[in-house]
């Protein structure tokens, strides 16, 4: 009995304590709930109502002398210097206070170190970046931004801005997602700028397909892979005008191939020879059709989304510009437009800035991380990107001559790899090492073919080649274009430029427009690196750099207007080699096609092209199926119906149309009846040699010329049965019908595109409840507007350049604040979603009066 | 103190002091003294620290929520998988924030009861064993 105060007490201070404890503690990848749940430290604090203050003086420390900025109706910072050191640190600094957990968590990403703050789960990520050398990239970035002297004043003063605004967080102002996931920012520094560069250069310009195109030659034979994979497709429209003249002498490119490329003819389309010679090549599979041993599965049980893409869909993350001549102008002076189509995420991987100190005025869309403006304008001219699908990352098979793998053969020689030893923080378990062998190439990205592959398109042995490995300063071309006033100006600024290579789209108020597809374009002999290359044979190695000003371009073409939308830069009169494969021409032709018929262009017209949801395509392609004979057995009544729809549907890929739908589940179906037999992977297991289809292209010629029995058209898991081609397509339009009736419903008028389609915005760090679901809008790939599941236009810019003042609107699918408890998160949305723009308010001097300005702040 | 004064009191000091220091600081520092200091009882002094310090975080994330209108505690209802939105967290908050106040306030109580018998408990655990 007398015990009980005693234990009484004991067990209150045990509760509280471990109470306390417990709300105190990070458990699992749950916040400590106590500090996050406080209102006082907690999330709450990142509430906001989003109002800027009329007036304001902010202490910045590190700024020579004011500067005056005002902000605008959709909080976007109008920033007035007086010299450029201030401009970048007030850059610097704006950004940081809108985006800091964005940009610092992008730069942790490139530089595999999301372990650090998420624990285990990121370790694949994490060794993947490190092993294809991204912060090693970024190093050197940093390095060539730092020894420029134009560069080095601007990124030193822009990271003064940013840690000027991470010195003066408190618990108050301290983002949302470092409270979520229990960790502080630290200091920023060139080489986190460089990294950000790096991780772009990896989303636009990290994709191989070397080794799945080993793989299929090695299933097809040579004869069969360069009939099906040609180096150039039927069908294009060159972002350089065919028949433009060439104005420089060409300089001579490496000796033939060591492994010559065998021609075809296109015979392996149907002809018996063909036939034979390809079957023997594939003995893999005859034996498998024979032992029925290839797993069964039908193409009922296929899935559209995993196989259905070639992937020059996949790879949506493209981009489209153009610009319009005065003369084609309604305003009389040329019109510039651009919209790169990347993920979709929220906060937005832009942030728009006017950005002016004296002898210079841009504006437009930043990239968080990065000083200048990226794409947009200023009094004289204006500029926007576009990726290039140039071929310049390869992969070199190393013959390791040591069981430690650290000697191997070049030539008659013998050279010695770099090991590099690479420590992973993991947060909440010990530290992981890993070993990185460094050749004269590059990095060994996956040693073993045991090795499970973080990315599936990395071949095991094999060194990487990749121009983002090679220092240069971007950053100096995008603050020279920040200043430039004439072509001359701009084409200078080029030649700093080389990785991610984009088209850089120009228009000048001198009544200029041109495209430039510029970078550091390797100098390859024609096809190399289609396939892995041999890392022993120096004749394989990359021979030097395509001279700057032999990149492709164009200036003031007679057609009146330039335009890029990352399909081949130049059709096959250019002299040298840059890649097999671009984006499919479909955006790129509609694009030309729509400019072409416009005698004058204006704003209205630029924006309702960038809305533009007609298919190329599917033009081009429905029409040969609906003109292929039905079953003459008959056809279920709702199949009749869904091709009747189909019939009469203008190949536009609207909301709220169900055509797109069944366009889209049934060209995914078709092409996994012709070509999953032969070219599909197996998604169960993970070291399997990937594999891929042929381009849309090659499907589309097959589908329109081909013989109705041509081989491919076999499906080779039937055996004693040969298909043709009218029955696979008869059969996957039963298919993709049956599919949408069991997803949404008997009714088509319930089919609508945006259901099927679910377009997703997501936050950065994929959290539940901070993006916004099944977005209802049309688009889709190989569609002017790009709106797929996950990526789409993520800026949409129109220019109209005027001697008085640059007119120019925008929209990007977020809003200025990354901050998820700000109203200006995602209010640019709706307007985005809905194809509008938002006037963009261009101030020519700090106080100008302009009713759209909501407030003006000083930071001093 | 009676309940009331007792609630009012830590109403306000673990206001004032959560506004400098960690949000910790309402239990062991703030509650636990008050309840060994001022307690009355083990219900109101639990009562007292509940209440005191639940209030407070149920007004202090309730008052800019409404000014702001923000989208976030829906948010973060949706993050955490709860249902009901942002309220819910609001409850939570008062909830969680009310246990750490109550339980720190009476076990001061409770400790003052221990020492207040001190001598006479060390006794009895003497002659025990």
């Amino acid at each position: 009995m007398k015990l009980w105060p005693t234990l009484r007490a004991a067990l209150g201070v045990v509760l509280t304590v471990g109470l306390t404890w417990a709300l105190d503690t990070k458990l699992g990848s749950a916040p400590p709930l106590g500090r996050f749940l406080s209102p006082f430290t907690g999330f709450w604090r990142n509430m906001e109502s989003g109002k800027v203050a009329d007036t304001e003086e902010l202490a910045v420390p590190g700024l020579r002398a004011p500067v005056r900025v005002a902000f605008d109706e959709q909080r976007i910072p109008h920033v007035f210097a007086e010299n450029d050191h201030d401009l970048y640190l007030a850059q610097g600094y704006l950004t940081a206070r809108d985006r800091l957990w964005q940009m610092e968590f992008q730069t942790r990403v490139a530089a595999g170190r999301v372990s650090e703050i998420v624990g285990e789960k990121a370790l694949g990520l994490d060794h993947y970046h490190r092993r294809i050398g991204l912060p090693e990239a970024a190093r050197r970035a940093a390095e060539a931004m730092l020894a420029d002297s134009i560069t080095r004043p601007i990124v030193e003063a822009y990271c003064a801005g940013v840690n000027a605004r991470i010195a003066e967080l408190s618990r108050a102002t301290l983002p949302f997602e470092y409270r979520l996931l229990d960790y502080q920012p630290e200091a920023w520094t060139p080489l986190h700028c460089g990294l950000l560069l790096k991780l772009m250069a990896l989303d636009l310009t990290g994709k191989s397909d070397d080794y799945r195109m080993t793989n299929v030659r090695e299933r097809l034979g040579a004869a069969a892979t360069a009939d099906l994979f040609p180096d150039y497709p039927q069908r294009e429209d060159p972002i350089i005008p065919v028949g433009t003249p060439l104005d420089f002498r060409p300089v001579p490119t490496p000796g033939a191939s060591a492994e010559p490329e065998e021609t075809s003819d296109g015979k392996s389309d149907g002809t018996d020879e063909a036939d034979k010679s390809a079957e023997e090549a594939m003995g893999e599979n005859a034996f498998d059709k024979k032992n029925h041993s290839i797993t069964n599965h039908s193409i009922t049980q296929s899935n559209p989304t995993a196989f259905g893409k070639t992937p020059d869909e996949q790879a949506a993350i493209g981009s489209n510009n153009w610009a319009v001549s005065g003369a084609r102008s309604a305003t009389g002076y040329p019109l510039l437009a651009n919209d790169p189509h990347l993920s979709l995420n929220l906060p937005s991987l832009w942030y728009q800035m006017q950005l002016a100190a004296p002898g210079h005025n841009a504006c437009g869309a930043t990239l968080p991380g990065a000083p200048a403006v990226i794409s947009g304008f200023n009094r004289e001219v204006a500029w926007g990107v576009t990726n290039v699908g140039a071929d310049v990352l390869d992969y070199y098979r190393i013959e390791f001559v040591d069981a430690a793998r650290t000697r191997y053969r070049v030539g008659r020689e013998e050279r010695r790899a770099e090991l590099k030893i690479e420590r992973i923080r993991v947060r909440g378990a010990a530290d992981v090492l890993d070993t990185v062998r460094w050749t004269h190439l590059g990095p060994i990205v996956r040693d073993r073919a045991a090795d499970v592959p973080f990315n599936a398109q990395v071949p095991p042995g094999c060194a990487l080649r990749w121009t983002a490995h090679d220092p240069a300063n971007e950053l100096r071309t995008f603050a020279d274009l920040n200043r430039a006033r004439s072509y001359p100006d701009y084409v200078r600024a080029l030649r700093h430029y080389a990785s991610p290579a984009q088209n850089f789209v120009f228009a000048s108020v001198g009544q200029d427009v041109a495209l430039w597809p510029n970078g550091r374009f390797p100098l390859k002999y024609r096809a190399q690196g289609k396939f892995v290359l041999d890392g022993a044979d120096p004749a394989q190695a990359w021979a030097g750099w395509v001279p700057h000003a032999h990149n492709p371009h164009v200036l003031n073409p007679v057609r009146g207007f330039v335009s890029s939308a990352n399909q081949f830069s130049a059709d096959t009169t250019y002299p040298y080699y840059l890649g097999w494969e671009f984006a499919n021409y479909a955006r790129g032709h509609r694009i030309n096609e729509v400019l072409g018929a416009t005698p004058k262009s204006s704003p209205t017209t630029m924006r309702v092209l960038q809305n533009d949801v007609l298919s190329v395509n599917a033009r081009d392609l429905l029409p040969v199926l609906l003109a292929l004979p039905s079953p003459a057995d008959g056809e279920l009544p709702a199949v009749h119906q869904a091709r009747a729809l189909l019939a009469r549907w203008d190949y536009r890929y609207a909301a709220a149309a169900p055509q797109p739908a069944i366009w889209e589940v049934w060209h995914g179906l078709l092409q996994d009846a012709i070509w999953q037999d032969e070219l599909g992977t197996d998604p169960k297991n993970p070291t399997a040699p990937p594999l891929r289809y042929p381009s849309r292209d090659r499907t589309r010629r097959l589908l329109a010329e081909a013989p109705d029995t041509a081989r491919w058209f076999d499906d080779l898991r039937t055996p004693g049965h040969r298909e043709t081609r009218a029955e696979l397509v008869a059969r996957t339009l039963r298919l993709a019908v049956d599919s949408l009736r069991r997803r949404h419903g008997p009714d088509p008028a319930a089919w609508q595109w945006w259901r099927q389609k679910s377009t997703d915005i997501k936050h950065v760090a994929l959290l539940p409840g901070f993006g916004f679901d099944d977005v209802e809008c049309g688009g889709g790939a190989g569609i002017v507007n790009a709106t797929t599941e996950r990526t789409g236009p993520s800026w949409r810019m129109v220019v109209a350049l005027d001697p008085n003042r640059p007119q120019a609107w925008g929209v990007y699918p977020g809003g200025q604040s990354g901050n998820p408890g700000s109203p200006h998160y995602a209010d640019q949305l709706e307007t985005w979603r809905t194809g509008q723009l938002y006037p963009l308010l261009y101030l020519l001097s700090a106080n100008e009066a302009d009713q759209r300005v909501v407030g003006r702040i000083t930071l001093k | 103190m009676k309940f009331l004064p007792l609630t009012l009191l830590l109403f306000i000091v673990c206001l004032l002091v959560q506004l400098f220091l960690p949000w910790w600081w309402v239990a062991v520092p703030v509650c636990l003294l008050a309840g060994f200091a001022l307690g009355r009882g083990g219900g109101a002094t639990f009562g007292a620290g509940f209440v005191g310090v639940g209030l407070g975080w149920v007004l202090a994330a309730t008052v800019p929520w409404l000014l702001t209108a923000s989208t976030l505690p829906g948010r973060v209802a949706a993050l955490l998988s709860l249902p009901g939105g942002g309220l819910v967290l609001v409850v939570l908050a008062g909830v969680l924030s009310g246990l750490v106040g109550g339980l720190a306030a009476v076990t001061g109580w409770w400790l003052r009861q221990t020492s207040g018998r001190g001598s006479v408990e060390s006794v009895g655990a003497s002659t025990i064993r």
